[in-house]
Parts: C-alpha cells; structure tokens; sequence
C-alpha cells in the first residue's frame, strides 16, 4: 500500500491540467466552472442522482465524474445520499411510469430552491423509448427541469459543460 | 442423446437456429420441468408469446441448448415455478405481459403477485393483444414472522449514483431474517418496442437493454439475427466483436472490484480502478469512438472499422494494466481489513448456484464452470485461447477474485484478438427480404456479469416478429436473497456490490 500511495505523491496528479490559456476543452472548461461556482454558490453545490429508468450508461459516466481524471469535487460540485441535501437533482432516463411517483416524491422532498438537470436521450423526450406504453417520455412530463443535457450517454465532458450552463442558469434565476 | 430425444414433442421447429425448438404437449412440458428439477437440464430462459410460453434448456455437460414451445390454448400453461423456483420472476414476468396464467397441481397455489407491473401502465397485460384488466392488489411482502423481528424498506432511490429497485429486509437486531427483492421499476417496455421495429432500430435497443453491458447485448443481437438469417459475420468483424467484450469486461471489473472495496471503506483501491477504468472507456473511444461502444455491433458485423490508430491505444491501455494492476492485486490480497469484511461474506451455496444456472462470477465463485465464450464456443473464441477461473468458496472474496483473474484472461484474449487483426470485410450484407417468412434465431453470449440470452423472430420482410432479451441478473438476484440471510444489514451494499446484477436488463 505505501508504494502505491508514494507514487500517488510522485507521479503527480492525473486530474486534467488546471486552467491555461490554451489547454484542453476539458481544462478550459474546467477554469469556467471553477470560477462560476466560486462567484455564486460559495463552491458548494450538492446533487442529488435519479435515475428514472436509465439503461445505466447515464450512470456510468455520472460516476466517472469522481475519477481522478475529472475530479468534479474540486469545483464544489459533489453528490449526496439524499434529496434532502441536494441543491440539483440530476435525473436520467426516460421516466417509466412505475418510477414516475418516486421521481414526483424525490422532487418535492428536495428543499427550495431547487435545480433540475435532465441528463440523457431518454431524459429529453424519451429518446429510443418514446412512446411505449410504460414510459411517461421525458423528465419535463413529470417535474419542472431547468436544463438538458444531450449525449446517449453523454461522456463526463458534456456533464460538465451542461453543469457549467446550469451555475449560468442559477445566475439568471436568482 | 440429445435433448429433446427424452422430451416427447409434436414436432421440431426447423425455421429455428442454431438449436432446435419443438412444440410440446402437457406431457412433454412437464417431462421437461421433470429434468430441470432433477437437475440435469439447465433452465436458460422463459418467456412467452400471446399465445405460447417457450422455455430454453442447457445440458450443463454436452452445452447443448433446446427450446420447447407450449401453446397455451386455453390461457393457461403448466406452471414451471410451483416446481422448479428459477421460473418464478420469468413465470410472474409472462404473466404481467401476456396475462398468461400458470396452472398448478390442486394443493399448490401459483405466485400471481405481479413482477414488472406496479398497476400504473394504463392497461393490463399489454402485451396480450387483447383488452383485459386485472385487480388492483396492494403487493404483499411474503410474510417472517417472530418476536423482535423489524421490517426496513429501501427504495426504489437508493443513496448512491445506481439503479432504481425496492430492498425490503426484515431484521432480528442487525441481522438479516429475510431479504425479499420488488423490481420493475425501471421497465421501458422494450419487448414491445421491439415488435415491428427494423433491425436497425431493434439493435439500438438492444445495445440499451443494459447500458454496462451494451457490446455484449449488441454482440447477442447480431448472432441471433445472423443464426436466423443463416449468415456469418466476417472474420474481421467478429474479432472486433470480441475486442469490444473484452475491453467492456475490463472496464466493468475494474469498476465493480473498485467499488466492492470502497463499499469496505477502502477508497484507495476505488481510486486506482476508477483510474483504469477510465483508461478503458477512452481506448474504447479512442478505438471506436464511442466510450461505452454503442451501437458499432450491428446484425451482418460491425459498423465501423477500428481506428488507425486505435490498436496502440489499446496496446498502452494494456502496458498500464499489466504495470499497475498486479500491485493492486497484491494491495487487495494484503490488506487485513478488506479481507476481513469480504471473506465469508454472502456465501451463495453452491447448490443454488447449480440450481438456477447462476452465471458470472457469482456462479463460477460458486464452483458453476460455465461460461458461454468456452461451452458454446462461438465466434472467434472457438480460435482464441482462454481459461476459465472457478472458486467454490462463493463469497464476497471469491467474486473479487474471479473478477481479478478473468481481467488478467481478458488481458490476453485481446493481445491474440490484436495479433489476429488485418484487412476484411466488416459486413455481411443482409437479404433485402425473405421470401420463404419467418425465421428464428437465438444466441447466448457471455457479458461481463454472465451470458445474454438473445431470442427472435423476423418476419419476411426482415423486422423483428419477436425479441426476447434475458439478462444474466434473473439467476443472480434471488441468490442475492439467500447470500445475504444471517448476514448484518451493514455488509448489504458490499454483497449487493459483488453481485452488481443488471436492474435495467431484467425489468426490460
């Protein structure tokens, strides 16, 4: 274990480069959440995932969020246990009817304000699943969403710029 | 003897490939429930038609595979679960979709609790045909009775980033008495979106089935069209197949023995998986430019070639591996405090894993030997060699542990694949029509948590009739209910995160 935790310490950090004026879409990107969250939110913005009935790719790179590569708690951005804590609620899928109740109860157990990010083809309008006969069809159906964020899946890149165009969301809102 | 030589059977399905399917009469389907519970047949997959329930076998020994049809004339069929209990979700499942109803012997009542149907669909049995409504029940737990005993409901949102489905435990103090699972919450109806789709269309949904294991199902989908359709695949296209697998297992098993000991507290293996996880998903990118590889396994091959330079990006993501994966191995294997949450945790009984064909590692953790790259030998594993780990210890170690060797087999499967790859054709090229009607095809191929039974019908014209997709979860989420009796509430996640069945890919 000591060896692994040294080189952790040697080999420096694989969390893509901090800001530069010419770095990568991903550090440029990085810069501006930084930022943004400093001005508005105090670096703290807690999200709270749902999944509506996602095929879990959603999932997936909603996680790969925390990797050492992304790192979103660095930005302040971090997920919590409970909708009670949560600030967002990011929810994927195409809302199946049998999830539609826990979704509306997840909702309104979130504390004002709140956001709602929709992640996801499915979250959209339903996306492939459209119009069968146990999905609601977009998470707009079920509860007020402030922003979409497009991808089938969308890779941890895209969930990052769609969290940035949220902060610019809550700016305008508040 | 083959399988259905001990079955009596009107007659065989010729139209069905690559295994024979035959309708049976009462007889022959209660001498096939006969051979399931005596243990020498398998059960592989259950699922019905508007009028029919078909059931897939496996002889564990020959590998050989049959499909027995029963026509429900009345409504009705013999129940397979009141005998064999493997059934009972698929046989609660047909009946939430088909309004099918299963009949049992005079003293036997059947489980007609609904599975996927949680009454908010609009109608009954939608995939009947027919307009019918059923009573609306509050769904009733099976009952645990005793003094002290407290009952602790999950779900369907769970704490952390994963799939929606309702835990109900009943506890005496902080042990486990009975753990009794409800999912469906996250059915999407894709059986009856299947029905009339293109192949196009069809495969899209099929790589969403289960979105951790979408080359897999997309692989499933394309060999049980090109087996109806009496066509293969080219060489080239079914080593980029297999390439994809292998590189979507590596990433699923890096991510499960990460998030295994982080749910023992032990960040830092999560960290380091979490960094070769990644390393995964953009060689996949890198290599078909998309991270989780959707929808470059289509029916007649692949639809796109590997990037130029997509082989060395593969070839780096393996020195990485081979660098830093042993000296986690070792991590994992030295350190008391993991070792102490995972060792004799969620022990599933062999016998159980034997008796509901359980796949993955929670079956070969379990000392089941199956694995459908080598049983069926498809293509190109026929050509690749590999060995299968098994353990029989079947706790939570034991799965960490088939997980670490199959990665160190994946290891080597892709440097043959990357050593065998060349110029060719990439696709078959589909009949526009066929003429003669419908055809059947079936595939079983091995994903990272077990094997992916596929199952259809195309009609003349080339759409899908029917598709049954089965997900290797059904036979591991009710052993999930066995391993964790007696077990403390608190190492719930840790065997749940071992099992890490598929929610999606069994409520459909």
């Amino acid at each position: 274990m000591r060896k692994t935790l040294l080189e952790s310490f040697t080999h420096g950090s694989l969390t893509e480069p901090a800001p530069a004026p010419d770095g990568s879409a991903l550090a440029e990107l990085a810069a501006k959440v930084d930022r943004a969250a400093q001005a508005r939110l105090g670096r703290s913005l807690a999200i709270r995932e749902v999944d509506a009935g996602s095929c879990n790719g959603c999932e997936l790179e909603i996680h790969a969020l925390s990797n050492a590569f992304y790192d979103i708690e660095r930005f302040g951005l971090h997920f919590v246990a409970s909708p009670r804590h949560a600030d967002v609620l990011l929810v994927t899928g195409p809302v199946t009817k049998n999830m539609r109740q826990a979704l509306e109860r997840t909702y309104h157990a979130t504390p004002d304000p709140k956001w709602v990010v929709a992640v996801g083809g499915c979250a959209i309008d339903g996306g492939i699943f459209r119009g069968s006969y146990a999905c609601v069809g977009g998470v707009s159906e079920a509860v007020p969403v402030d922003l979409h964020i497009k991808g089938c899946p969308p890779s941890p890149t895209d969930l990052l710029k769609g969290l940035l165009a949220l902060l610019e969301h809550v700016s305008a809102k508040r | 003897m083959s399988i259905l030589d001990s079955i009596p059977h009107v007659t065989a399905e010729v139209q069905h490939r690559p295994w024979p399917r035959a309708v049976v009469t009462e007889a022959g389907w209660q001498a096939a429930i006969d051979r399931l519970v005596e243990g020498g047949l398998t059960l592989l997959g259950f699922w019905g038609e508007p009028t029919a329930v078909h059931m897939a076998m496996l002889d564990g020994g020959s590998a050989e595979i049959a499909v027995v049809t029963y026509e429900c004339l009345a409504g009705t069929f013999p129940s397979v679960a009141s005998r064999h209990p493997p059934a009972l979700r698929l046989e609660r499942t047909i009946h939430d979709l088909f309004g099918l109803v299963p009949a049992v012997a005079d003293d036997l009542r059947p489980d007609l609790r609904p599975w996927l149907d949680h009454y908010v669909w609009g109608k009954s049995y939608p995939l009947s045909g027919r307009d019918a409504s059923r009573d609306v029940r509050p769904y009733q737990f099976l009952p645990a009775e005793g003094e002290a005993l407290h009952q602790v409901a999950v779900g369907p949102v769970h704490a952390g980033i994963i799939e929606p489905g309702h835990f109900r435990f009943t506890a005496n103090g902080e042990h486990v008495v009975r753990l009794e699972q409800w999912l469906g919450y996250t059915h999407k109806g894709i059986e009856s979106l299947m029905q009339g789709a293109s192949l196009e269309v069809a495969a899209k949904l099929a790589n969403r089935t289960s979105g951790d294991s979408a080359a897999a199902y997309a692989f499933a989908f394309a060999c049980a069209v090109e087996a109806a359709l009496q066509i293969v695949a080219p060489r080239q296209a079914s080593l980029l197949r297999a390439l994809m697998a292998e590189l979507e297992r590596l990433a699923n098993h890096f991510g499960d023995i990460g998030a295994i000991c982080n749910d023992a507290s032990f960040a830092l293996m999560h960290a380091q998986t979490g960094i070769l996880r990644e390393r995964c998903l953009r060689a996949a990118n890198d290599a078909f430019g998309h991270r989780l590889m959707m929808d470059v396994i289509v029916p007649g091959g692949v639809s796109r070639n590997i990037a130029p330079d997509g082989v060395a990006a593969i070839q780096v993501l393996l020195a990485e591996i081979r660098k830093v994966f042993p000296r986690l191995i070792e991590l994992y294997d030295n350190t008391a405090s993991l070792q102490d949450r995972t060792v004799t945790t969620g022990i599933v009984k062999a016998e159980y894993a034997r008796q509901f064909g359980a796949g993955g590692y929670v079956g070969r953790a379990s000392d089941r030997d199956f694995d459908a790259r080598q049983a069926i030998a498809y293509a190109p594993y026929n050509a690749l060699s590999f060995e299968v780990p098994v353990l029989q210890a079947g706790d939570v170690n034991a799965r960490v542990w088939i997980r670490i060797r199959e990665v160190e087999q994946s290891v080597a499967l892709i440097e043959q694949i990357l050593q065998r790859l060349g110029p060719g054709g990439l696709e078959t090229a589909l009949p526009p029509r066929i003429g003669r009607g419908a055809c059947e095809g079936m595939a079983l191929i091995e994903a990272f948590r077990g094997d992916v039974l596929v199952w259809l019908r195309l009609d003349g014209e080339l759409r899908v009739e029917r598709c049954h997709l089965r997900d290797a979860s059904w036979f591991q989420w009710p052993l999930l209910e066995t391993a964790i009796e007696g077990n403390i509430i608190a190492d719930f996640p840790i065997c749940n995160k071992s099992f890490n069945c598929s929610y999606s890919g069994v409520d459909l």
